[in-house]
């Protein structure tokens, strides 16, 4: 969408949603609710295995998008309880099997929400690793246990769950299961590239609140498990309701 | 809960906030749509007990599954545990008469069993070659819950094609899937929170099955749950808590079913006699109440075979909130995240310093323990398990366009 056609949206969306000015914010009522919709994965195995480095790196190249994906989101929705693990599995396995500090650490501060598109990411991690092989005076160490690919295939579901005002979808938000933050934050972000993710989008466009929007944005999915994720939008939609509540 | 055995519903209090009604709401759309699960036994063993749950959950969801069972001549089980341990890598002699049996056993059955579904699963070595018969329509998996990452080549020869026959396999860790011809998806197994063997147990409970099976809780008590079997190691495990016990009062506990006539079990019995401190607990009757109330009154649960499947044994302990020291067998160490919710080792030394470790930090005892029950509540429990299946059916059976449109 290009700026103009974001610019009217929003205008339509604010006038579709019959905000009169004397009402608090947290009154407005949206035209267009906004939808939960959580997600399933099926993982499937693919055959590509790696042993070192070097066949990680011609693995990456070759692999399908959705493989990428997976390595670098999915473990978000089946995060470890360990609130200060690698955010992906290239770095996980790399700070495992290979005890490779200096590569473990690169790979892991490649950051799908600022490159916003698997391609990109593919391009990043193709970029770490190769300037790391360039670096080594030896051959790279094997591993014990291979890398080994997958890829997931995602099946959206409804939820259920529909707000049109502030109050409710921060109720929704307290309710729904947590693909649900999967779907709407790193999938529609990473792997649909819809750029702030859908529920800043939906505070902005239908709701008229591009401050909150902003601060929902700015909440890293990477901040330990989706739990959190879900915890620290809550906090800023409890703030923006009592922000209303004394204005 | 009712009589008959627990209802989605029932699994709220335990299930992850929301996967409840997520889960109606992916059973929604497929409301209608018809599974036939084959397996060679409906009794013993974590398959049946995963399908005695799974089965009459699905069917309370709108999804008509049956569970349909083989029926074969008395040397068909036999046959079909050789060729089991083939394809798990233990050298096996399997003749051309022994292969012979499966094909006719199976064509039997194809004839037999009412097989008319969108998703027919078959289970393991046993029903593997009914896709001979498979008619137009249904998709066809094969669900094969052991490791296949190294099977008896000339075995895995003559039965691959019968695997390449099916729409997908399903393997419970990627390091089990075996190359294929076919697509190969990943399903972890679970435990059931609500099942005999972890369902909450109040403490007088767990004190009646203590004095029953001869364990005194006065101390520490590390335990190991598993078959009395050399890939078990329970001398491996013995010698563990031996380099413990020189700085740490603590009581072992060997605890597993009955075993076969293998010798191993009088070794342990010889080896713990000197000791009155190793308890060696042979499981008869109550045996899934009585490792509920030995995993709760212990302090580290130790798993520590040389090989084996999935392991579910430890998500079993961690639910109970105990930190797990696990060796690196099968995918024990998928299941334990190292430092977090107890440690994963190699060796026996290493088994011994982290026991040593953890029983000199209690307080990491109780952290990793709840962390553990955590990790095991977000990914190992039977919601999961039913999510995954729901998830498969759905990609498996509607088209992509639908998917992608969400229900």
């Amino acid at each position: 969408m290009d700026f103009a056609s974001a610019v009217e949206r929003r205008l339509v969306s604010r006038r579709g949603g019959a905000v009169s000015s004397d009402r608090r914010d947290s009154q407005v009522t949206a035209a267009q609710p906004f939808v939960f919709q959580g997600c399933v994965h099926v993982c499937e195995a693919i055959s590509h295995e790696a042993r070192d480095a070097r066949e990680l790196l011609d693995h990456i190249k070759q692999v399908p998008a959705e493989s990428i994906f997976c390595h670098t989101s999915v473990l978000l929705m089946h995060r470890t309880p360990q609130p200060d693990a690698y955010p992906n599995d290239f770095a996980l396995w790399v700070d495992l099997e290979l005890r490779d500090r200096r590569l473990t650490e690169r790979l892991a501060a490649v950051d799908p929400f600022r490159l916003g598109s698997i391609e990109s990411v593919r391009a990043d991690l193709v970029s770490t690793l190769e300037h790391h092989l360039q670096q080594l005076s030896t051959p790279p160490p094997h591993a014990g246990e291979p890398f080994r690919f997958q890829q997931y295939h995602v099946v959206p579901v409804r939820t259920g769950h529909e707000a049109r005002t502030l109050p409710e979808f921060r109720d929704a938000l307290t309710d729904i299961d947590v693909s649900t933050l999967f779907f709407h934050i790193v999938d529609a972000r990473y792997r649909l590239g819809r750029g702030r993710g859908d529920f800043a989008e939906w505070v902005d466009t239908a709701l008229g609140r591009p401050e909150l929007a902003e601060r929902l944005s700015h909440i890293d999915p990477y901040a330990g498990t989706l739990e959190r994720v879900r915890e620290r939008h809550l906090i800023a939609l409890n703030r923006a309701l009592e922000e209303d509540g004394r204005a | 809960m009712n009589g008959i055995g627990p209802k989605l519903d029932d699994y709220r209090a335990v299930a992850p906030r929301g996967s409840v009604d997520f889960m109606l709401r992916i059973a929604d759309r497929l409301r209608g749509r018809r599974i036939v699960q084959v397996t060679q036994s409906r009794y013993g063993g974590g398959v049946a007990e995963i399908l005695n749950r799974i089965v009459p959950i699905l069917n309370d969801l709108g999804i008509d599954t049956s569970w349909e069972v083989l029926i074969g001549s008395a040397d068909f089980e036999a046959v079909v545990g050789a060729v089991g341990k083939g394809l798990a890598g233990v050298e096996q002699v399997v003749t051309e008469a022994m292969l012979a049996r499966l094909h006719i056993t199976c064509a039997d059955n194809a004839r037999r069993l009412p097989l008319e579904a969108d998703l027919v699963i078959t289970h393991d070595v046993g029903a593997l070659l009914l896709v001979e018969g498979r008619s137009a329509g249904a998709r066809w998996l094969w669900r094969y819950h052991g490791d296949l990452s190294s099977p008896q080549p000339q075995l895995w020869n003559a039965l691959r094609p019968f695997v390449d026959k099916y729409d997908a396999a399903v393997f419970s860790a990627p390091k089990f899937a075996a190359p294929l011809g076919t697509r190969r998806y990943i399903i972890a197994p679970s435990i059931d929170p609500l099942s005999e063997r972890n369902r909450d147990m109040p403490r007088s409970e767990q004190s009646r099955h203590l004095e029953r099976l001869a364990v005194p809780a006065d101390k520490p008590i590390l335990l190991q749950v598993g078959a009395f079997e050399r890939l078990q190691d329970p001398l491996g495990v013995i010698n563990a808590y031996r380099l413990v016990k020189t700085h740490y009062d603590v009581r072992l506990v060997l605890a597993g079913p009955s075993p076969a006539a293998n010798g191993v079990l009088s070794e342990v019995r010889e080896a713990a006699s000197h000791d009155p401190d190793i308890a060696v607990v042979v499981l008869h009757l109550d045996l899934q109440a009585d490792l509920n109330a030995l995993e709760r009154a212990a302090t580290i649960v130790l798993q520590k075979p040389l090989f084996t499947d999935f392991g579910a044994d430890v998500a079993a302990a961690m639910w109970k909130g105990k930190p797990v020291i696990g060796s690196m067998a099968g995918a024990i160490p998928s299941q334990i995240v190292s430092k977090v919710t107890g440690y994963t080792v190699e060796t026996v030394e290493g088994a011994a310093f982290r026991i040593r470790h953890l029983l000199g930090n209690p307080e990491l005892i109780g952290r990793m323990g709840a962390a553990g029950r955590e990790h095991v509540r977000r990914n190992f429990l039977i919601t999961r398990h039913l999510g995954d299946y729901l998830a498969l059916l759905a990609h498996l059976t509607c088209g992509q366009e639908d998917s992608r449109r969400g229900a």
